[in-house]
Order: C-alpha cells, then sequence, then structure tokens
C-alpha cells in the first residue's frame, strides 16, 4: 500500500511530485515545519503514501523514522487511501450519554463499514471522534465541513444520501 | 465611520451551533426577503458569534427592540420582515417559551437561561460581529493593551492579574499573575507565550465560543501577556477539529496587524509582538503543556517530565508561558477596568466568573456563564431549566476524563476549584455533562476509561498499561462477567496509576471510576453481583421484563407497545411477558401506569 502510482521515470516523479513541491516553497523546511507541511500534503494527495512522506523527510532533512513516528502518533493522519466523503462520528461524553453509540450503528450498517474502514467504491470513510465541540447539539456528526446534530438513527439515510450522488 | 444609519439590526448566531442547525439558510433566506420589499439598506445584518443557547438555534436578536427569536427556519423570514420590521408588530410564535410557564419571552434579558449569568469573557460573543474589529473596538477593544502599554510596567500588569485572583481556566487553577511572575523572573534573550486552544475536553465547548466570536480578545490578552512576561513572540494552539475558530482567528491576526495591533513598536513602545496559529492534529495529550510545545516543534506531542517548567524551559527551550484561552479571554477586562471588576465577584479562593459547557439530559443545553460559587443547583435547574424528558437526575459529570460524577446530595456545593477537588471531581475545562436515572455509572466509568486508554501516549507504564488494564475489567463488569475482587483490584490499580504516572493525564485517569465508586458503588456492585444494571443501559445484562401481577391492572398499554408480541393478558387481568420471546427493549417499562414492570 502507499506506493506511489507514478512508475518510474524522472519525469512523471517529478510530476507526482509537483504538487509538494510547490507546498514546500512556503516554509523554511525546518523541523517546526513538519506537521504542516504534512497536513498540507494529506489536503493535496487525500492520504499520506510512502513516497511522500519519504520525500518528505527528505526535503526537511529528518529520517524517515522521526517523519514516520510523527504521523502514526497524531490521529488526524493516514496512510491509506481515504473516501471522497469523510464522515466523523462524535463518541464524546455529551453525544454518548444521548446515543451517539445508536447512531453509529446505523451508519455502520448502512454503509456496510466498521469505524475506520472506508467503503469499497471509496465514497465514505467512517471515523469516529471525540468531540466536535456542539456538544449542545447531541448526538453531533460532522460529514466534511458539515455538521449536523440533534440526530437519531432515523435520520441517517437521509443524510447519507445527500452524499451519496 | 461613516456609516449609513440603520433603522434595524439583526444579530444572527454564526457559531458552529446555529450553523449545523441551519443558520446560514435562513440568513439567506432573510437577505432575499429584505431585498423584496427594498429594505437592504435599512436593516444592517450582523453575523456574531455563539449566544450560549445552542439548544434553541438558530438565534436572531433584532435590535433596537432586543427581541430574541429561537429556532427560526427559512420559511419564517417572511412573516419576519412583513411583521416585525415593517408593521413592528412581534411574532409571538417564534419567541422563547419558558418550559415551567409556558409564558412567550420577547426580551432575551428575561429569559431564565441568561438571568443568573454573569457574562464578563462572553460579554462580547454574540454582540459583536466577531470578523470585524472596529466592532470589538467601539466595545472597549486594545483599551487595555494601550493602557498596559503606555501607562503601566510589566510588573505592575503582572501586579494587577495578580490582584485580580485570576487562576487558570484550563483545569489546574494554577494562579495566572504568578505564572507570568515566574516567566517574567527568568532571564532569557527570546521569550514566548502560547494559547492553549486544544479543549480536547469531550463535552466542552467555550474556548472554541471564544474564538469564533471574540477572537481579539485573546489576541489582546496574549498581546499584554507578552508585554508582562517579556515575549515578543506567540502562539496560537488549535485543535484542527476547529475550521471556524482557526478562520475567525486568523482573519483577526489579520486585521491586528492591518491595524498596527500586532507587529512592531505597539503604540508607539519598543514593545513589538507577532502571532501565528499553529493547527494541531488530533491528540488529546497535546493539551498538556510540555506535549503541546513538543507538537508545535514538529514533533511527537508526548509529555516531558517537569521541573523544568515551561517558565524555565520551554519552547525550544526558552522561557515561556503558556495560558488556557478563557483565562487570557479574562485579561483585557482585568488591566482596562482594574482588578477589583473581577475579584469583587467569585469565591474566597477563586475570583471571578466561569464558563460551564451544560450538556446531556438536560433542557437548555449551552454555555453558561456563572460567578464562581454559584451552586450545581443554580445551574442545572434555573439555567439549564432542569432534566429534559421528565426524567429524574442522577449525576453530573464535571471535569471530562480527568473529573469526576457528583451525586444529587452534592447539588448544593457552591461550585469552585477547591470544593470541586474535595468531592473528587475537578474544574477541568468547565464542562458539565447532566446524566439521568437511564444513565448507567459503571458505563459512564467505562466510557471515560477508554478514552484516556486510546489517548494515552505510552510514553510511562503505568498510563499505558494501567489504563488498559482498568478498561478491562470495566469491561468485564458491563458485560455481566464481573467478578469478586474486581472493585477492589480496581482501587488499587487507580491508585497506582495517579502516584506515578509521568503527566496529568495518567495522574488524573482514574478519577472518573473513583469517583463513581465512591458515589454508585452499589450500581458497580448489582453488576457484579446481581448481574444486573440498575439503569437498564448495559445490554448484556438485560435478561427481559417482568409484570409483577398482583399490581397490574390489566389496562393492555405494555401488549399494545410490544414490538415483538410477547406480552399475553386480556383486558383487567394480569399480564405476563414471555421471557423467551422478549427482547428487552424495554418499551413496555415507561407505558405501564401503575409500574408494575421491571427487569428480570
Ligand atoms: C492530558 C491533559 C490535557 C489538557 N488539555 C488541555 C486543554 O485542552 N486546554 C487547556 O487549556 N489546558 C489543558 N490542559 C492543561 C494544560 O497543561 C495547562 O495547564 C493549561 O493550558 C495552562 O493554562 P491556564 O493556567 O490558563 O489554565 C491539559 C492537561 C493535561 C494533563
Ligand atoms: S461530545 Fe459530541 S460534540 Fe461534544
Amino acid at each position: 500500500m502507499g506506493q506511489c502510482q507514478c512508475g518510474n521515470s524522472a519525469e512523471s516523479k517529478e510530476k507526482y511530485f509537483a504538487p509538494l513541491m510547490k507546498i514546500l516553497e512556503g516554509y523554511e523546511k525546518k523541523e517546526k515545519d513538519l506537521i504542516p507541511v504534512l497536513q498540507k500534503a494529506q489536503d493535496e494527495y487525500g492520504y499520506l503514501p510512502q513516497d511522500v512522506i519519504k520525500e518528505i523527510a527528505n526535503q526537511l532533512n529528518l529520517s524517515f523514522s522521526q517523519v514516520y513516528g510523527v504521523v502514526t502518533f497524531y490521529s488526524q493522519f493516514h496512510l491509506e487511501p481515504r473516501g471522497e466523503n469523510i464522515i466523523r462520528v462524535c463518541m464524546g461524553t455529551a453525544c454518548h450519554v444521548r446515543g451517539a453509540g445508536e447512531v453509529l450503528d446505523k451508519i455502520t450498517e448502512e454503509l456496510g463499514v466498521d469505524d475506520g474502514e472506508t467503503t469499497e467504491d471509496l465514497k465514505f470513510t467512517l471515523e469516529s471522534v471525540a468531540c466536535i465541540g456542539a456538544c449542545g447539539l447531541a448526538p453531533v456528526i460532522m460529514i466534511n465541513d458539515d455538521t449536523h446534530g440533534r440526530l437519531g438513527a432515523d435520520d441517517i439515510p437521509e443524510i447519507l444520501a445527500q452524499y451519496k450522488e | 465611520m461613516g456609516e449609513s444609519i440603520y433603522r434595524s439590526h439583526v444579530l444572527i448566531c454564526g457559531g458552529t451551533g446555529c450553523v449545523s442547525s441551519g443558520c446560514k439558510e435562513a440568513q439567506d433566506a432573510l437577505v432575499k426577503e429584505l431585498k423584496k420589499h427594498d429594505l437592504a439598506t435599512e436593516v444592517k445584518l450582523v453575523e456574531t458569534g455563539c449566544h450560549g443557547f445552542c439548544e434553541k438555534g438558530p438565534i436572531m436578536i433584532f435590535y433596537p427592540e432586543g427581541v430574541f427569536y429561537c429556532q427560526v427556519t427559512p420559511e419564517d423570514m417572511e412573516e419576519l420582515v412583513e411583521e416585525h420590521i415593517l408593521k413592528g408588530r412581534i411574532v409571538q410564535r417564534l419567541l422563547y417559551k419558558e418550559p415551567t410557564t409556558k409564558e412567550n419571552i420577547p426580551s432575551y434579558k428575561e429569559i431564565d437561561f441568561y438571568k443568573k449569568q454573569q457574562r464578563l469573557s462572553l460579554a462580547n460573543c454574540g454582540h459583536i460581529d466577531a470578523e470585524s474589529i472596529d466592532e470589538y473596538i467601539a466595545e472597549g477593544g486594545y483599551e487595555a493593551l494601550g493602557k498596559a502599554l503606555t501607562e503601566m510596567t510589566p510588573q505592575e500588569v503582572i501586579e494587577e492579574v495578580k490582584e485580580s485572583g485570576l487562576r487558570g481556566r484550563g483545569g489546574g487553577g494554577f494562579p495566572t499573575g504568578l505564572k507570568w511572575q515566574f516567566a517574567h523572573d527568568t532571564e532569557g534573550d527570546k521569550k514566548y507565550i502560547i494559547c492553549n486552544a486544544d479543549e480536547g475536553d469531550p463535552g466542552a465547548f467555550m474556548d472554541r465560543s471564544l474564538l469564533e466570536g471574540d477572537p481579539h480578545a485573546i489576541i489582546e490578552g496574549m498581546a499584554i501577556g507578552a508585554y508582562a512576561i517579556g515575549a515578543d513572540e506567540g502562539y496560537v494552539y488549535v485543535r484542527a477539529e476547529y475550521p471556524l475558530a482557526i478562520k475567525r482567528l486568523q482573519n483577526a491576526i489579520d486585521q491586528a496587524k492591518e491595524y498596527g495591533l500586532l507587529g512592531d513598536n505597539l503604540f508607539g513602545s519598543d514593545f513589538s509582538f507577532k502571532l501565528q496559529i499553529k493547527a494541531g492534529a488530533g491528540a488529546f495529550v497535546c493539551g498538556e503543556e510540555t506535549a503541546l510545545m513538543a507538537s508545535i516543534e514538529g514533533k511527537r506531542g508526548m509529555p516531558r517530565p517537569r521541573p523544568p517548567f515551561p517558565a524555565q524551559k520551554g519552547l525550544w527551550g526558552k522561557p515561556s508561558n503558556i495560558n488556557n484561552v478563557e483565562s487570557l479571554a479574562n485579561i483585557p477586562l482585568i488591566i482596562r477596568e482594574g482588578a477589583s471588576r473581577f475579584n469583587s465577584v467569585g469565591t474566597e479562593g477563586s475570583k471571578g466568573t466561569k464558563v460551564f459547557a451544560l450538556t446531556g439530559k438536560i433542557n437548555n443545553t449551552g454555555l453558561a456563564e456563572v460567578p464562581m460559587g454559584i451552586t450545581m443547583r443554580e445551574i442545572i435547574y434555573d439555567i439549564g431549566g432542569g432534566i429534559s424528558g421528565g426524567k429524574e437526575f442522577k449525576a453530573v459529570q464535571i471535569g471530562g476524563p480527568s473529573g469526576g460524577c457528583l451525586p444529587e446530595n452534592l447539588l448544593d456545593l457552591p461550585v469552585d476549584y477547591d470544593s470541586l477537588i474535595e468531592a473528587g471531581a475537578m474544574m477541568g475545562s468547565g464542562g458539565l455533562v447532566v446524566m439521568d436515572e437511564e444513565t448507567c455509572m459503571v458505563d459512564v466509568a467505562r466510557f471515560f476509561l477508554n478514552f484516556t486508554k486510546s489517548e494515552s501516549c505510552g510514553k510511562c507504564t503505568p498510563c499505558r498499561e494501567g489504563t488498559k488494564r482498568m478498561l478491562e475489567i470495566l469491561n468485564r463488569i458491563t458485560s455481566g462477567e464481573g467478578r469478586d475482587g474486581d472493585i477492589e483490584q480496581l482501587e488499587r490499580l487507580a491508585e497506582n496509576i495517579k502516584s506515578t504516572s509521568l503527566c496529568g493525564l495518567g495522574q488524573t485517569a482514574p478519577n472518573p471510576v473513583l469517583s463513581t465508586l465512591k458515589y454508585f458503588r452499589h450500581e458497580y456492585e448489582a453488576h457484579i453481583h446481581e448481574q444486573k444494571c440498575p439503569a437498564g443501559a448495559c445490554d448484556d445484562l438485560l435478561n427481559g421484563y417482568v409484570v409483577d401481577e398482583d399490581a397490574c391492572i390489566g389496562c393492555t398499554l405494555c401488549a399494545k407497545a410490544c414490538p415483538v408480541d410477547a406480552i399475553e393478558g386480556a383486558p383487567k387481568q394480569a399480564h405476563i411477558i414471555d421471557l423467551d420471546e422478549c427482547i428487552s427493549c424495554g418499551a413496555c417499562e415507561p407505558k405501564c401506569p401503575v409500574d408494575a414492570i421491571s427487569q428480570a
């Protein structure tokens, strides 16, 4: 997993890394830039392919293991391709006591994937998170940047349908 | 400022809560309606930060009258424009209805939710356009910074903050003035000030609302702090889950730069200050100060032992000072109006106000800022409107994963830093999650342990392994396989983890277990010895329901409610539940008018 899909010619490699190089232009390429660079690279590539991680390590003059260590420490970074739509189901305290478990179960059932997995058609990735700060509307889910609150399991099919096209 | 005069202002809440309740759609519809009636130049729309009353969102306030409309939809806009704006008639059906008296309340100051509040740090939230520096300045913004830089020495600023009695709102409650003094006293050619906006405690969202609703207050508080300790550079570490907060804060930083309120030689002094945002990457432990600094440096966010404290060796080894968002939001007021404005409110050991996030099984969810020393009962019943769904109160969880659960008989406890610690909970960030009779306290403890276990960074063994072992025991208990001695083992593990963990995460992780054991031990015992979950929440422990045949009046309501037809009996005769058919859904229990149904 996570190999670059560019073949090995120097030219296609250059093309593959071009967006990364553009991102790096905005930074001093020091250790402190690592997390912002990884964040931007993930926005660009959708996840963090191994070749991209290697190139970032190279450019920032850090060891691959150090960069890999950072990537795996933070839950925001992903080593596998992700779905077009990211569903974040809040499992925070406020949502938990207002029935977030049932909401998660319903989504799992509708999409046929478990927490942390991506559907085969790469449409949806399902994640549980701890609190998105909209606890007043618990239970809450976030799909991409949209927050949906005051949910019951019955609301789920309709909400998912909006993103299925 | 050369703006045209408007006949009305409409404040629209643009906080995260109201955005997800559909305020944008309502706003678009309002704009259309105003255009249709040629009022676009006469009515000014102001998008504000959070009003705190998220339960009733989307919220709009119409000025000059100050009428508070809640749960508005795009379809309501036509009526609001034609009735309220054109004819000056209040639209009764969109007003807030007091749940107890069923009365419509037009002015928000009269609503119970706001009446007992004292909004000092949230004063601007919901009242000014969060994206306009001019509105912040019009409310006295940046006056405090000017005063500090032109009339006060750094030591005088520190004395004022000490005098105010402000204690850190990030959880620990350490006196802010004293912390600034330490950073001030450390020699160093370079110092940093950091704002902790990681807000990891699930169930708390006051920092988010402050950043979204009044970002300039944080900038001003940081600049004053930087001047006091001698720093010239600052970072705000915001969690990545808060995109709107990041956007508003960045916008505010850009405006402040443009106005010369950030940058070189502020107010003609030789004090210079630059500020930038660092977005977190999803790790709860990064809220801990040493881990947070490691994360800014680009490393894995692992805590390190203290001392040395950040004031001695902080970011990149330089003396640094780290404060929570809400702590910093109080600074401009303290400097502008003097320490007495702040310390005249509160209790002996805890001055000022605290913002609480009210969530869970409570009628009015939202943010409430109250004076320290108020009782929990006032917060939950007077402001929060009591328990939702007419259920019984069981406990309130305060302080998040580091805190504890307080039972009914502690509701009259005055809430401050010290009283909460004594009761086995802690202030934490101020998240209050209310739980009713249907919440299982063992399950709550298990929920928190599951959280701390997965968020443990793994550096120290007691926290990494200990939380895992505790969770295993709790899983066993909630699935009906609890053993004799489990409770004692939990207590032993808890004490060891508390006393030997490296950072606050491990040192406080057992608190939810210890406090539920202290006040709800019988629930643990029922799970272990009787294989019963008194709250009826643990699925594995549900063995169906039974009818007390002597009490049953044969009304047939239970049989009608049963989704699997497991209840038999003729009208006016005792009913019987077939336990082979019963799926323990619990639908029958609340239907019984004589409480004859209970768990088997
Ligand atoms: C595991 C852990 C998580 C923490 N999370 C936060 C947080 O999200 N926000 C915060 O302000 N403080 C948090 N703290 C407390 C900080 O370490 C620090 O004490 C605080 O930011 C200091 O600011 P104050 O003095 O203004 O409260 C956390 C501490 C621990 C041990
Ligand atoms: S607990 Fe779910 S949004 Fe806060």
